[in-house]
């Protein structure tokens, strides 16, 4: 961990205003905002790990658990919800056994995040899969590609063993 | 016959999702294939375009051979070889997959200045840009006219910021000239907040250089040797497109140190904005890009006294910089010649909803919303009714059917209970429920509160539960009254426009559709169908066929019943998710 650390610090000058860019680098090599991770930057850079916290819980952007190896990005922009993209998420938290109030399946195999618009609202409702945008998202599409995501997990076991 | 032959293919976040990517290496293939190779390759360019507005349509595919140009649509990796055998080799093009009359009478009524090279040039490359004009402004600007006689032009042509207050862009310019300090910043706000709203993202998607230029031009005119952009990190391909454009510009001495060799310095920073809709405010951009927590701060001092690292700070919005080259090319008269009295020019709108032809439009101010919605638009999806437009996203409100003749620019739609915004514009059908829109938009405005000030951090709270509550059927008599009373108060104390805006969906709901609230109140009644706990489902036995379609739809086995005999659905297990409303295809299902 300290190696990455170590190179996303030396890509930073020691100034406040890279907080938040040091926390999305710290996101996107981790996944998520480790709670080490952070007390390591704030040991380094010294500064108080409330300050960092302060930051990280402000924006939607950074997580504080760790995230699905799959995830699922619904869009809950105007557009989409006017073409029901409650109804979509709904049954995406319940395909993939997400508990309630949580956004990610307990073996850490999915997560299902809402964001407030990506802006393709022409082709809502759209749904996000692993970065790979679907628009005109209906259930019945919705179930083929969790199937296809299930199924790559399948195939992945087979292939181990 | 020598033949010139241009391709393009739309490649925003539309054309991609559609398959742009799949359509482009497609041709790639088809015309290295043997034979076609020798007959056209040599004259025949591709290029990837921005968006072209249309992106219901997408993959759209332009076809010009000798100056003449077909468009298609719904193009998928599968029909090139087609295309390229009949089009491109052949000269007929294939007519059932050109545009229809539609696409034209969606382009017909538009007037694009920001959008005018959208579509039409590669937004990563820099030289399809120059070739269109490109960069001539700023060679004007820099080698022929002073700061000052900058700002005047901009000033004279009427240009307003396009986020969404309005204030005159040579004003704003003129107070940051006249701003004494070492340092000025120049900030181009692209962290497009607004659920609805994707003008921002499909300008720097699709044309990058023009915002470029704008911030330049800007630069010149209030002596700003740093500029930032402030964009969403959700936008990818924007950020991508954006990285390069700077690139390429340093690269032609646009950018950098003595640009065009003239005294002037400007350098360009890209900020990802971390998701958080309140850095739409100005003082809370500035918060975040200084690393801290988005929070606004209480105004004066102004950002364009005391700013970015406490110097002073311009922040104008894409569109707004967008207009800039274009305004310094053709003229201050020819912008000022465009839309209203006090609203010039043109204003992008995302044309989204329960419309036909969803999408990315730029129209003169003041064209009355009704030939938006049905010339532009073509009216509405699968024949049904408008109902309402909503505009200016949460800080917005409706407008009902019954004044569709308000024209668009600020001060109209400002009368009519609403706002311009940065240009988001949904339609909303008679299937919507509109106290469900405005707890829609109050789940959001929640939610982005920053908590500073407690008039929105409560405020905001207490008005999505009483409005939840109307929509679960536990409202109460007096809500309607509490509701007027606590917005007004929530609109004149909270500290910023998050707070003094998030009210606005509620009151202008109440104030169009007071019997829709009634109902929900008194009769328990949601009369468009949409608030689940106060519809109930059941079967029409008469109609009911018994072709268990709805059993295996149902989630909860709610509906039972034997084959080809009427179904039954049992109250205490239904969820009332319309799973099996929608499966039905003999309308046996009742939803009251």
């Amino acid at each position: 961990m300290e190696e990455k650390l170590e190179g996303i610090m030396s890509r930073y000058q020691e100034n406040e205003g890279n907080l938040i860019s040091i926390l999305q680098d710290v996101e996107s090599e981790f996944g998520y905002l480790r709670e080490d991770a952070i007390y390591w930057i704030s040991e380094r850079l010294d500064v108080p790990p409330a300050k960092f916290y302060g930051v990280a819980t402000f924006y939607a952007q950074f997580h504080l658990k760790p995230r699905g190896k799959d995830v699922i990005t619904a869009c809950c922009g105007t557009a989409c919800h006017v073409k029901g993209s409650e109804r979509l998420i709904n049954s995406l938290l319940n395909e993939l056994s997400i508990p309630k109030g949580e956004d990610t399946s307990e073996d850490l195999r999915f997560t299902v995040e809402k964001v407030n618009c990506v802006g393709a609202c022409s082709i809502a409702p759209v749904i996000i899969f692993n970065k790979t945008v679907h628009g005109k998202m209906t259930p019945d599409k919705l179930k083929k590609e969790i199937k296809t995501l299930k199924g790559g997990e399948q195939q992945q076991v087979e292939n181990s063993e | 016959m020598k033949k010139d032959i241009s391709i393009k293919v739309c490649m925003g976040t539309g054309g991609i999702a559609a398959g742009g990517v799949e359509v482009m290496s497609s041709f790639e293939k088809a015309l290295a294939g043997a034979g076609i190779k020798a007959a056209v390759q040599k004259n025949c360019s591709m290029h990837k375009v921005g968006c072209r507005g249309f992106c219901a349509r997408d993959v759209l595919v332009d076809v010009t051979i000798n100056g003449t140009k077909a468009t298609y649509q719904y193009i998928k990796a599968d029909m090139v070889e087609r295309i390229v055998a009949d089009h491109i080799v052949g000269g007929a093009p294939v007519d059932e997959w050109l545009v229809k009359d539609d696409y034209h009478t969606f382009h017909d009524k538009q007037v694009k200045v920001v959008l005018s090279d959208c579509g039409e040039v590669d937004p990563e490359d820099i030289d399809s840009y120059i070739s269109r004009g490109g960069y001539e402004a700023t060679k004007k600007v820099l080698t022929t006219m002073t700061p000052q006689e900058t700002i005047d032009v901009i000033k004279a042509s009427g240009l307003r910021g396009r986020g969404g207050a309005g204030f005159p862009t040579g004003v704003k310019w003129d107070m940051a000239i006249k701003a004494p300090g070492p340092v000025k910043y120049l900030i181009c706000n692209a962290d497009e907040g607004d659920p609805g709203a994707f003008m921002d993202r499909s300008v720097v998607e699709g044309n990058p250089h023009a915002v470029l230029e704008g911030m330049i031009i800007g630069a010149y005119a209030i002596g700003a040797p740093y500029g930032y952009v402030y964009i969403r990190a959700e936008y990818p391909l924007a950020v991508e497109r954006l990285h390069l454009a700077i690139k390429q510009a340093k690269e032609r001495g646009f950018l950098g140190k003595k640009i065009l060799g003239k005294d002037l310095d400007f350098d360009i920073k890209v900020k990802l904005g971390a998701g958080a809709f309140v850095c739409g405010e100005e003082t809370a951009l500035i918060a975040s890009i200084e690393g801290k927590r988005g929070q606004p701060r209480a105004k004066p001092p102004f950002p364009v006294q005391k700013g970015l690292w406490g110097y002073p700070t311009i922040i104008n919005n894409v569109e707004t910089l967008a207009n800039v080259p274009y305004i310094m090319r053709k003229g201050a008269a020819w912008y000022a010649g465009m839309g209203t009295e006090k609203s010039k020019g043109t204003k992008v709108f995302a044309l989204t909803g329960k419309i036909l032809n969803s999408g990315l439009i730029e129209v003169p101010m003041g064209i009355p919303l009704k030939e938006v919605i049905y010339d532009i638009g073509g009216g509405i999806e699968g024949g049904r009714k408008l109902k309402a437009v909503q505009t200016g996203g949460p800080s917005g409100g409706c407008i009902p059917s019954s004044m569709a003749d308000t024209t668009l620019d600020y001060e109209s739609l400002g009368k009519v209970g609403s706002i311009m915004g940065s240009g988001g514009m949904v339609v909303l059908d008679e299937t919507d429920c509109m106290v469900n829109i405005a707890k829609y938009f109050l789940e959001f405005t929640k939610s982005e509160s920053c908590g500073k000030c407690i008039p929105c951090r409560v405020g905001t709270k207490r008005l999505l539960e009483i409005l939840t509550r109307i929509t679960e059927g536990k409202g109460r008599e007096g809500d309607i009254d509490l509701l007027e009373t606590l917005s007004s108060d929530v609109k004149t104390s909270s500290l910023c426009g998050l707070g003094q805006s998030a009210p606005n969906p509620v009151l202008s709901t109440i104030r169009y559709y007071r019997d829709e609230y009634e109902a929900h109140i008194r009769d328990k009644r949601c009369p468009a169908g949409v608030c689940k706990d106060l519809l109930t489902y059941s079967i029409i036995a008469e109609a009911c066929k018994g072709c268990t379609a709805c059993t295996r739809v149902c989630p909860t086995g709610a509906i039972t019943g034997e084959k080809k005999k009427p179904h039954v659905l049992n109250q205490d297990l239904c969820i009332k998710c319309g799973a099996c409303f929608e499966t039905c295809k003999f309308k046996a299902i009742r939803k009251v």
